[in-house]
């Protein structure tokens, strides 16, 4: 017993010391994470020597807040949505964050005014800006590729499966957008029992058709695969396997669902103080630009857009396939992050029952 | 399974139906492990046979989905294959890594599971034995407990802050969970019930006049413990050994839950990859974890076939 | 034995040392019982310490919940000195003020909130927005929250909150049954749109029965040939058992997704075939057929081995006398056969139910929306919403159903007589 008690201290220690120079980075995986990498974890490894250990998970919110209230906090730093950002800091779960460390832009300006309204928070410093949209295989619908969230749900017009995130948020908000809500409504409606029911009703006339996912990873999957026809996904991956690995890809920009990805940096995180000056860095205006470089993402910056030309390859052009583009941004939903914050048990349980029924 | 001479035309015809459907059942078990070893060597990232491959053209087929598993993660991927490439795909590339974790969990957690099981098999095979049924439902019930259920009360009381370790900033209070020595701790638990189940097994067949025909010719109980019931249990050790390493394995959920990203194992690689993209390179990996069971499978039988030697049976 | 309550002429049995026969045979028995004891001892404490007390550990988050009330102690303390049916009045509204500052300097509104959102959906921003302004707020505090929030003067948001004063609730096991609390406290079930975990439940019983019901099925033909082959061909044929039997979990899953994938092999085959056609290839995998392909060839092995070993037993001549006396093969099979493989059918049914019931990993890949049970539930409590409360109210019934279904196989087959491979 004696020994097995050493043996595990041991191990323990073991666990302990390999923890020293490093940074346990929380992304979302795929070609995002790859883009990160390339763009913040490379460099800032060779600057300060310190290795950056990038985990994948879902949605790395999740990790987070289950090491958080469990009590074992080893990951550094996450990238998380608004919603999930505005949430665990509400909660106590987050350090908060000093926009005073935030490099300013090569001009000068100071980083809380380069940065896009809402990308500093209390808790968050966003990098990007992305969207959900949808894409299609240009190979199986035809002379006339769709353009808009109707054609989506238009199985007639355009058959064959589609691929959905299983998940009420964006689902929800895709469906009350195709039935015909104005984008800035979509939350109002939302918030009542007949936004729900509306909303699912909308679901219900291609519920027989639908593949769900999970991971952001696999819709891209899915349509190289052949077993969808259109799926939404987020846009930045659908750009990676179109122009990275030449899939006949096409993307409707129509009723795409904005949101921030942001950097936050949990309360307890054995390594804080290397996990701001990462943060720093890695949102500078060069850096995020970079990042442009690798995903077709919008800086959250001003200053870094300027900087944005091609993609790595050196001949594509990234702008038609940014979401900040204002030819792409054509009924834009911008996400709520108050909204789901407070109805994503209900909603989410709603969407659970309709999903079994 | 002859036929009777007396059987009539219909009986006939169920017989042969009989043994088509049996022959069909078989191919519902084993055409789906055989299948994906030649879509393993698919030059394209398809999940099914190219025409190429139908033809058996040489071109259809290729290593591409080998080489990205052992490229995978290194950080020279392209260099030369020299000693140097060899040692960044040691000490680099993921799934030598993952295979690395596996290995160190495996043995460890059976090592352990092994030898607390053994010793309490031939406890709880002792005629003696108070409770014996009470306790081999506690000690079973990692094998009937839904494994998400284990997972999360694990994933919850590793977290917690009770282990003593001397780090590096001197003595603190550490967690198992996100430690080898957590998974190892899981695992052990996992495959317990297979221990016990395969052990007691053994040890019920097991003739106890031959202790007394040892203690009569003047063996001490040491020595007839280690001399006769040691190596005629040995066999059914080792396959419950053998049940224990392949549920560590094997074993995912635990991982998920309890892991960090320096425990990471082949099942948790491949969950990822399963999730992410089920490029061919998953079917690479599945192909030599079925090699993998397919040599665990002969020495599990010729295991079965020398413990039915020494116990004097004659091997079927 | 020797049974040492005979009376003798000299008195009870001695022992050569002179020690009454009967206690130095319990002496000694005591004595080897304990050395047994001693041999399972360091396994059971093993098991009860990483095993079973996590799962106790776990499982008690079901019934306690202090999110609210370690963060609201002022609010506690009036619930406590005004029984349930006093009127919320000014004291209430300035404990709540209180609160809320302590809240707001801690960092707590949030987990408070979502405590009580559990209850009451939408009620999470109440308690997140109040806090902002809870300092500023001027008495009366009673008209200044309601003129902050209508909800503050809803009863309902009143009542909840008492229920989460008590760290101890049922609440849970509720919501795990699709029902919840009306505003008196009374216990109604969710609107009907909201119910999702019986239903989930009783899918997971119906797949668990339908996956049972289909391995038996396939399991008995090739039990019964196995068995009744000659040694040599049975044992090459019981390969075809084990190798499946031996392949990782997850490498077999990954098949069925390369067979059932509708540009996969089985649909490419079809097609082929002309037996759909390329438009009609057909959805076999992320949903419940996937789900139920994949768990039946995964269990397949474990209803097999046990009718394999019972079906040995059976010695042939039986099923030849009944023959004999005039019984057709049907007859034979059904009434002098069958009878005797129950066991067997009891002992792989029962296995492969209880491990169906808890299957978690081929489900979450191949099950898609329908294809789902209730252990993939629980993973989304515990790794999605981290609702651990409901989680574990959910694992509890997973596991209470699970042990029933454990009982009865010990009772019909004896836990001690498990075997594997």
């Amino acid at each position: 017993m004696k020994k097995l008690l050493v043996l595990s201290t041991a191990l323990v220690a073991t666990g302990f010391a390999a923890q020293a120079q490093e940074l346990n980075v929380v992304s979302w995986g795929g070609a995002y994470t790859v883009s990160q990498v390339e763009a913040y974890h490379k460099p800032f490894t060779e600057m300060t020597g310190i290795k950056i250990n990038s985990i994948d998970a879902d949605n790395p919110a999740a990790p987070v807040k289950a090491q958080a209230e469990a009590g074992n906090v080893s990951i550094d730093l996450a990238d998380v949505e608004l919603s999930d950002a505005i949430k665990m800091c509400d909660e106590g779960l987050l350090a908060e964050i000093d926009p005073s460390i935030l490099p300013p832009a090569p001009d000068g300006t100071p980083a809380t005014e380069d940065f896009v309204p809402g990308a500093i928070q209390d808790c968050a410093v966003a990098n990007i800006v992305w969207a959900t949209v949808i894409a299609y295989d240009k190979t199986k619908v035809g002379d006339t590729p769709p353009t808009t969230v109707g054609d989506f749900f238009d199985t007639a017009k355009y058959p064959g499966k589609r691929g959905l995130l299983k998940s009420a948020k964006r689902t929800m908000e895709l469906a009350l957008y195709a039935d015909g809500v104005a984008p800035e409504e979509i939350y109002d409606v939302l918030g009542t029992d007949e936004g729900v029911k509306r909303a699912l009703a909308k679901l219900d006339t291609i519920k027989g058709d639908i593949v769900w996912w999970e991971a952001g990873a696999q819709p891209p999957q899915l349509l190289a695969d052949g077993e969808v026809v259109m799926t939404n996904g987020y846009n930045g991956r659908f750009f990676a396997a179109e122009v990275a690995e030449g899939k006949p890809f096409g993307t409707v920009w129509d009723g795409s669902y904005m949101d921030y990805d942001l950097w936050v940096i949990p309360k307890d995180a054995p390594h804080k103080e290397d996990a701001m000056k990462f943060l720093a860095f890695s949102t500078d205006t060069q850096r995020l630009a970079d990042q442009a470089k690798w995903i077709s993402y919008g800086p959250a910056r001003k200053s870094s857009n300027a900087l944005v030309g091609l993609y790595q390859d050196g001949k594509t052009e990234m702008a038609p396939y940014m979401p900040t583009n204002p030819a792409n941004m054509m009924s834009p939903i911008w996400t709520d992050p108050t909204f789901w914050a407070d109805h994503d048990t209900e909603l989410n349980e709603k969407f659970n029952a309709w999903l079994a029924s | 399974m002859a036929l009777p001479v007396y059987a009539s035309p219909l009986e006939k015809l169920w017989h042969y139906a009989y043994l088509v459907l049996c022959a069909l059942i078989f191919v519902f078990l084993i055409a789906p492990i055989i299948i994906i070893i030649p879509l393993s060597f698919n030059a394209e990232p398809y999940f099914t046979f190219t025409d190429k491959m139908l033809t058996f053209d040489p071109e259809g087929y290729s290593l591409r989905w080998y080489d990205k598993l052992i490229t995978f993660g290194m950080a020279e991927p392209d260099a030369p294959r020299n000693m140097a490439f060899w040692l960044d795909f040691w000490h680099n590339a993921t799934w030598m890594q993952v295979a690395k974790n596996s290995v160190i969990i495996g043995v460890c957690a059976t090592v352990l599971s092994a030898g607390l099981g053994t010793v309490a098999a031939l406890g709880l095979t002792r005629p003696e034995m108070p409770f014996r049924k009470q306790i081999t439902a506690v000690l079973i019930s990692p094998m009937i407990v839904p494994i998400i259920i284990s997972a999360t009360g694990m994933f919850f009381f590793y977290s917690g802050k009770w282990v003593p370790n001397v780090g590096p900033d001197g003595f603190e209070w550490g967690r198992l969970a996100g430690t080898y020595a957590g998974i190892i701790l899981a695992h052990a638990a996992l495959g317990i019930p297979f221990v016990i189940i395969t052990v007691t097994a053994t040890l019920s067949g097991f003739d106890q006049s031959l202790v007394r025909a040892a203690a009569s010719l003047g063996a001490n109980p040491r020595t007839a413990f280690f001399r006769v019931v040691m190596p005629l249990i040995m066999p059914g050790v080792i396959s419950g050994g053998l049940f224990a390493f392949v549920t560590s394995f094997d074993e995912v959920v635990a991982v998920l839950f309890i892991a960090d990203h320096t425990q990471q194992t082949i099942p948790r690689q491949m969950w990822n990859g399963i999730r992410e993209q089920i490029s061919p390179a998953i079917l690479a990996v599945a192909t030599l974890l079925v090699l993998l069971s397919i040599s665990m499978l002969t020495v599990l039988e010729l295991l079965r076939r020398r413990s039915e030697r020494l116990r004097g049976m004659t091997p079927s | 034995m020797t049974d040492a309550t005979l009376p003798t002429p000299s008195g009870p049995l001695t022992t050569a040392d002179g020690r009454p026969l009967k206690a130095a045979l319990a002496a000694s028995l005591a004595v080897r019982r304990r050395r047994a004891l001693m041999l399972v001892a360091p396994l059971f404490l093993f098991i009860l310490i990483s095993f079973i007390v996590p799962i106790g550990q776990m499982l008690f988050k079901s019934i306690y919940n202090d999110g609210f009330s370690k963060n609201a102690p002022a609010l506690v303390q009036w619930f406590d000195e005004h029984p349930k049916g006093s009127e919320i009045d000014e004291s209430a509204y300035a404990a709540l003020r209180s609160d809320l500052i302590l809240m707001r300097e801690q960092k707590t509104a949030g987990e408070a909130g979502t405590r009580i959102n559990y209850d009451i959906s939408g009620t999470r921003s109440l308690f997140t927005g109040a806090a902002r302004k809870a300092e500023k707020l001027e008495p009366p505090y009673k008209e200044a929250f309601i003129a902050l929030d209508k909800d503050w003067g809803n009863p309902n948001v009143w009542r909840a909150l008492r229920s989460a004063a008590n760290p101890f609730t049922i609440d849970f096991y509720l919501a795990a049954n699709d029902m919840t609390r009306d505003e008196t406290g009374a216990i109604t079930a969710v609107p009907k749109d909201q119910q999702v975990y019986k239903k989930l439940m009783g899918r997971t019983l119906m797949l668990s029965i339908e996956i049972t019901a289909l391995c038996l099925l396939l399991g008995f033909p090739i039990a019964h040939l196995l068995a009744t082959l000659p040694m040599r061909k049975a044992m090459l044929l019981m390969i075809f058992v084990l190798l499946p039997f031996w392949t990782s979990l997850l490498v077999r899953t990954t098949s069925w997704m390369v067979l059932l994938q509708s540009q996969g092999v089985l649909n490419d085959v079809f097609v082929w075939l002309g037996v759909i056609g390329e438009d009609g290839r057909i959805q076999m995998i992320y949903n419940e057929m996937g789900t139920i392909i994949a768990m039946t060839h995964i269990l397949l092995p474990f209803t097999i081995l046990p009718l394999y070993s019972v079906m040995k037993t059976i010695p042939p001549s039986y099923v030849r006398a009944a023959r004999s006396l005039g019984a057709t093969s049907w007859t034979a099979f059904r009434r002098v056969y069958l009878p005797q493989t129950l066991p067997g059918v009891g002992a792989g049914g029962l296995l492969v139910f209880i491990l169906a019931m808890g299957y978690y990993i081929t489900p979450a890949l191949v099950g898609g929306a329908d294809g789902q049970m209730i252990s993939n539930m629980i993973a989304f409590h515990m790794q999605k919403s981290l609702n651990w409360s409901l989680a574990a109210a959910l694992a509890a019934q997973l596991l209470v159903v699970v042990l029933i279904f454990f009982w009865i196989y010990d009772k019909l087959v004896g836990i001690d007589k498990m075997k594997l491979g």
